[in-house]
């Protein structure tokens, strides 16, 4: 048994190689894990509607189909940290601050910046 | 009434007179001084001032209060630790003990001992992390594994340098970029260095503008440098739910000592993704993460003794970070 305390130098540099191993080992593993994950989630949706053609029932596959935006939107987008109320306030001040219209400008997050970030 | 008595006795117990009378206590000034730098690095130059102001003010308190010999009304009391470690003694890991003998920062300090601190943080953390681009580039994981390689040639290196296996392995962790994690480790193997290595983490983590652009500069090449990161694909919001499950199983059965840090990420991570723990989510981010801030750093500051803190193997320790840190930075940019 090796004694972990007072540890040679040839037995610490054995360790840190067989760490270092074992670290690439372990995110390899958990690559596979999120890979395999990945492509059964990504399976379901499209798996989903092909079986429900051939029953031909609409009325069943409907709620797989993604609603489409509409006219004119550019699709949904993100907010972190922040009140849908002031996110409002921000795109019509942008907006106005560009002198464009609201619905031709496209944004994709709003994040609130505090001050020590700044 | 013998008044000059009175002011004698009131003389000789102020902390004045522990400068001078008490053992070592011109290291209590030095590190009173040290207390001082670090405030105005946290303050004026804003190094990770959430955790600076307190891990300096921790550090004040701590020697301002405690002095070798004259312990009574110390906040906090490196010597009950050492009795609560010392497997020969009979308050060996006897809480009881501590809780009887222990000043306000020994109580804060409860916490990290027992391990709750840096796994409360965890949950904060995951209730911050947005895994998406993870989920759609797996193979970015190799990069954080390649920015391990700082870990393990500073654990080699404190080695070389006289540390016993476990003060080995939680230097080196300091190049994991990660101060809950190496206070975590830390705690649990070498609880004697957890004020230098502590100050180390967030030190070099305050100084990552300063220490990478020139390692990572000199390690690609400008077209690297320039490649625009896309999100690979989109990731559902069934993916982003299952994924701290799948990774909280997976992980605690391959190494079950990091369930608590891994345990608390994911369930912190779960909150967020979920959609129906809003409330949940928003208390880890903030409210909670704030609270166990402060008493985390308060408590880890209060561990930077002088008469512990001021040795030579603190030196190694700041070097050896340095070093853990820069190499890590290299083998994550190495292409």
């Amino acid at each position: 048994m090796i004694d972990l305390v007072n540890i040679s130098i040839p037995n610490a540099a054995g360790y840190a190689l067989l760490g270092y191993l074992v670290v690439f080992l372990g995110l390899v593993m958990l690559m596979a894990v999120i890979i395999i994950m990945g492509k059964v989630m990504h399976r379901e949706p499209k798996a989903a509607p092909a079986a429900a053609a051939p029953a031909a029932a609409p009325a069943a596959a409907a709620p797989v189909v993604k609603a489409a935006p509409a006219p004119g939107s550019a699709g949904d987008f993100k907010l972190y940290n922040t009140d849908p109320r002031d996110a409002a306030m921000v795109m019509a001040i942008v907006a106005d601050t560009l002198g464009k219209p609201l619905n031709e400008l496209r944004f994709i997050s709003i994040r609130e910046v505090k001050e020590d970030e700044v | 009434m013998d008044i000059l008595g009175v002011l004698r006795t009131l003389a000789s117990e102020s902390g004045f007179a522990a400068f001078f009378l008490a053992d070592g206590g011109w290291k209590n000034l030095v590190m009173i001084i040290i207390a001082f730098v670090l405030l105005y690095l946290g303050i004026v130059k804003k190094f990770e001032p959430l955790l600076l102001c307190g891990i300096a003010f921790g550090c004040l308190l701590s020697n301002l209060s405690y002095f070798v010999g004259m312990g009574a009304n110390a906040l906090y009391h490196p010597e009950i630790w050492s009795t609560f470690l010392d497997s020969t003694s009979p308050y060996y890991h006897s809480y009881g003990y501590i809780m009887r003998e222990a000043g306000l920062l020994d109580f804060f300090y409860i916490g990290v001992k027992a391990g709750i601190y840096p796994s409360l943080i965890f949950m904060g953390v995951g209730a911050m992390t947005d895994f998406g681009p993870l989920l759609a580039r797996p193979k970015s994981l190799m990069l954080g594994a390649a920015a391990q390689l700082g870990v393990f040639i500073a654990f080699f290196g404190a080695v070389l340098l006289g540390f016993t296996g476990p003060q080995a392995a939680s230097i080196g962790i300091i190049g994991g970029a990660d101060g809950p994690t190496a206070i975590f480790l830390t705690t649990k193997l070498a609880p004697e260095l957890l004020g230098p290595i502590a100050i180390a983490a967030y030190s070099y983590m305050a100084l990552i503008p300063l220490i990478q652009p020139p390692i990572m500069k000199a390690m690609t090449t400008d077209k690297m440098r320039k490649v625009k990161m896309v999100q690979a694909r989109e990731v559902s919001k069934t993916e982003k739910i299952v994924f701290p499950i799948v990774v909280a199983t997976f992980v605690i059965l391959l190494l079950p000592s990091t369930a608590p840090l891994i345990g608390c990420l994911m369930l912190g991570n779960l909150f967020r993704e979920c959609g129906v723990t809003d409330r949940l989510s928003d208390t880890a981010q903030n409210a909670l993460m704030n609270i166990v801030t402060i008493f985390l750093a308060t408590s880890v500051g209060a561990t930077m003794v002088g008469d512990s803190f001021l040795q030579l193997q603190t030196i190694y320790i700041i070097i050896l970070g340095l070093v853990a840190f820069a190499i890590s930075t290299a083998g994550g940019s190495t292409p």
